[in-house]
């Protein structure tokens, strides 16, 4: 294969600057010592990262968000991992039309999303609850917890498992003890990845959150609307930080390229 | 094996998947559809939500020019987005392929991690990015002489456009990038040895063999930035409304639901529609790349 021109690698340089830019300037301005927008040209300083203690509404949104981001993504395993091994381990009527109805959060927009449990848990008596949070963000992670613990149940060696149950093991133990063992990088990085999601996701939230329900990004979002100052940017960094954190992670444990790209979507 | 071990395997995948069917058909199926029907629904400023069958939202949505502008809108900042990042973001993925392992993972981990990066805290750096008139981006393309005065990028539909391809640029990377990686390398040495230049290379051999990638690429940054919300809201502000703020607006500002709801199911209703559509177009198309 050719190696890329002079040509090319100005232009992959000058897209990569682009790409990171915005994210470089948030973390940079995060670090100001100045009371306005501006570079740090005079030093770091910390300063926005300790105002961010003096709005404990900011502080509560992160709890608000870890928590419901982690318990989300828990719950849509639950429910994940069963549908999974059903359709990577059985060809049945109705199977395809399973798994699009599976992975449809993806394709329908999130701010349809937010209006339909807007209305839907208003009407349930559920408005603005914490419980309305996870059951809604339950659905928009499930095709991410799904799609993982597919390509793991699709790819599992069936030999231990035939071997676990010659020698009598059947039912719950099998699945504690022999498959999920086996599928478990794969439900774990589906939940990371749904984390993620939960964690960064506005749209469909915005339209449920309440005071005191409020996520971070929900809370950023609603202070960006009246004003942008160096606060709100060293909050994002934060987020960035958490971010960065998991998907460090990700990458070491399962390989960033695989989670993105979906491989074995359906199992086909 | 018995007969009751067939029948326990036929009831099997059901029982793994009812669970989630369950909660698919209550809290997503049933939602969607209450919220098709309270767009048929009456609104009045002091009587609030009245549950009769009545098609007036969809009357002022189709009467009313305000919404055809509005739709038009979304829909030409979604092509814009498109464009830019197909342009931009295919060459990308055909340099990033040409790379050597360790660059080629560090450099594919830092345009696709920004997908995973809060939508919020993106689109929050372009604002600082844009700011103003003389914003760092407007300095910067002023001193290479790239413009003359400054470009307006704060509360203009040019700003959404920009910020908007950088939210979906890893999607459409992504989608050339699993392309490329069916392509047969050998094929372009083939070429070469033919005596074709780089340029009929490109053209002849690479660019149909990627243009799958690059249409459902395009499909994918197209629906998710006709229906985006952060990056409109955010850079357009409060008076320049895409489907998305509009329908928010209708809902948490306005308090007319109904008319929101209806604003959403047309939107999901076009999106569906071109999706399905061009989706077929390309498999039609491109069959033989497909199979």
């Amino acid at each position: 294969m050719r190696r890329n021109g002079p040509l090319a690698l100005i232009f992959h340089t000058i897209f990569v600057i682009v790409m990171v830019a915005p994210i470089l300037v948030v973390c940079l301005v995060a670090f100001t010592p100045e009371g306005f927008l501006s570079l740090p040209t005079n030093g770091f300083s910390l300063r926005w990262f300790r105002t961010i203690g003096n709005y404990p509404e900011f502080i509560h949104a992160f709890w608000v968000s870890l928590g419901l981001g982690a318990l989300s993504s828990f719950v849509a395993l639950l429910f994940a991992v069963p549908a999974a091994l059903a359709i990577a381990r059985y060809r049945f009527r109705g199977r395809d039309a399973l798994a699009a109805l599976f992975l449809s959060p993806l394709m329908i927009p999130h701010v349809v999303l937010g209006i339909a449990f807007l209305r839907f848990f208003t009407s349930a008596g559920l408005g603005g609850s914490f419980a309305a949070l996870i059951i809604a963000h339950v659905i928009i992670v499930f095709p991410f917890a799904l799609r993982l613990t597919l390509a793991a149940a699709t790819g599992m060696d069936r030999t231990v498992e035939m071997a676990a149950v010659s020698l009598g093991a059947g039912g719950w133990t099998l699945f504690r003890r022999v498959t999920l063992p086996l599928i478990l990088p794969g439900v774990i990085s589906g939940w990371a990845l749904a984390f993620i999601q939960s964690f960064d996701d506005l749209t469909m939230t915005v339209f449920l959150a309440a005071p005191g329900t409020e996520t971070l990004p929900v809370r950023m979002f609603l202070y960006i609307q009246d004003n942008i100052d160096p606060l709100v940017t060293s909050v994002s960094a934060c987020v960035i930080a958490v971010t960065m954190t998991a998907l460090i992670l990700l990458d070491r444990f399962y390989g960033l390229d695989r989670v993105l790209a979906g491989k074995g979507d359906t199992g086909r | 094996m018995s007969m009751a071990a067939d029948e326990r395997n036929a009831r099997a995948p059901w029982a793994l998947t009812a669970p989630a069917l369950m909660l698919f058909v209550g809290v997503l199926l049933i939602p969607l559809a209450m919220t098709v029907m309270l767009s048929f629904h009456d609104w009045g400023q002091y009587k609030g939500i009245e549950p009769v069958f009545i098609l007036k939202n969809w009357h002022e949505i189709a009467t009313d020019p305000y919404y055809a502008e509005m739709f038009w809108r979304t829909f030409r900042i979604a092509i814009l987005t498109t464009l830019l990042t197909a342009l931009l973001g295919a060459p990308e993925a055909y340099i990033l392929n040409r790379m050597d392992g360790r660059w080629k993972s560090f450099f594919l981990l830092v345009i696709l991690g920004p997908l995973l990066i809060s939508v919020v805290a993106r689109t929050l750096g372009w604002a600082l990015l844009f700011g103003g008139n003389n914003g760092l981006v407007n300095k910067l393309l002023m001193s290479a002489g790239v413009i003359r005065s400054p470009i307006p990028f704060m509360f203009t539909e040019t700003g959404m456009v920009v910020a908007l391809a950088h939210v979906m640029m890893p999607f459409m990377v992504l989608s050339v990038w699993a392309a490329l990686q069916r392509l047969d390398p050998q094929i372009e040495n083939a070429a070469m040895s033919l005596g074709a230049g780089p340029v009929t290379i490109i053209r002849r051999i690479i660019m149909p063999q990627i243009m799958p990638g690059v249409l459902s690429g395009a499909i994918i940054v197209f629906s998710l930035s006709a229906s985006a919300f952060a990056t409109p809201a955010i850079i357009g502000g409060r008076r320049l409304k895409v489907a998305a703020t509009l329908a928010y607006d209708e809902f948490l500002n306005t308090l007319n639901w109904p008319l929101g709801a209806a604003v959403a199911t047309l939107l999901l209703v076009a999106l569906v529609l071109i999706v399905v559509g061009s989706n077929a177009l390309i498999e039609r198309r491109y069959a033989e790349v497909f199979r």
